[in-house]
């Protein structure tokens, strides 16, 4: 009864932060808005015993991650959006077909499945165990992580750099 | 106990808003925080299949996702700053062409 009640207060805070990223218009709003989204699944993962994923989430996502999305908004000083006419078919179009969609995942997986329910923390894990499968079953991934990572870091400082002291490419340097 | 279908429902709900917000907003960051939004909701049903079946694979994937999207974030914000600096707007519409 617990779980489920904790579940839906957060499932509703977690829903209403996302609707709630839509109808903003000024983009810091927005961002507030997805740290709540980020916050309450959190908690969701509390709820099904995933603590690590929640700390991560709560460490990577609600920080780091937004903590950059809130820097550039404020280094490039953006505004509120305007409308304009290319969105028109998107909104005519898009959302209605989205909506169908979803509603059709949502009846088949209401009416049509035979998925179990979940106790509270009903599969915990902890650092430890994740730690272990990180490093036996999943360490070739792992590795192949620590190089996507530092290419990003490479393409951010390239990418951000001040254009006029970029090198030039060494061929067409007179 | 909670039916694992309704956490896969509302990281549904969390995915289909993700995709609206991608379609109708017209600012580029909000553009890209639809997109983590999306990849929230993915996680959210990775977690939740994992406690089904009783496997922790599902939580490992989780990482997985979130160390591409933390890359992802600080690359595509660097091409967001880029793409300002050269047209100094942020509304996608008037980014129609990939060289200036």
């Amino acid at each position: 009864m617990l779980h489920l009640v904790l579940f839906l207060v957060f499932g509703a805070i977690c829903v209403a932060g996302a609707i709630n990223l839509l109808a903003q218009t000024h983009p810091i709003s927005s961002a507030l808005s997805l740290v709540v989204v980020m916050a309450s699944l959190a908690v969701e993962y509390l709820l099904l015993g995933a603590e690590f994923v929640a700390v991560v989430q709560v460490i990577v996502y609600a920080g780091a991650v937004m903590v950059l999305f809130v820097f550039v908004i404020m280094l490039l000083n953006a505004g509120r959006e305007e409308r304009t006419q290319g969105s028109r078919i998107a909104t005519i179009l898009g959302i209605p077909g989205v909506l169908a969609g979803g509603l059709l995942v949502a009846w088949a997986l209401l009416e049509r499945s035979d998925t179990g329910a979940v106790g509270l923390g009903s599969l915990p894990g902890y650092p430890k165990t994740i730690g272990g499968l990180l490093f036996h079953e999943f360490l070739l991934p792992f590795e192949v992580t620590s190089i996507l990572v530092l290419i990003a870091i490479m393409g951010a400082v390239v990418l951000a750099s001040k254009p006029g002291t970029r090198t030039p490419p060494a061929g067409k340097e007179s | 106990m909670v039916p694992v279908s309704y956490y896969l429902i509302l990281s549904g709900i969390l995915f289909t808003c993700g995709v609206i917000g991608f379609l109708i907003k017209r600012n580029i960051i909000t553009i890209f925080m639809s997109i983590e939004l999306m990849l929230n909701g993915v996680n959210l049903s990775f977690v939740a299949l994992a406690a089904h079946w009783q496997k922790l694979n599902g939580q490992v994937f989780v990482f997985f996702v979130m160390v591409v999207a933390a890359a992802e974030a600080a690359v595509g914000l660097a091409i967001i700053i880029e793409v300002y600096r050269t047209r100094e707007t942020l509304n996608v519409d008037q980014v129609n062409l990939l060289k200036l």
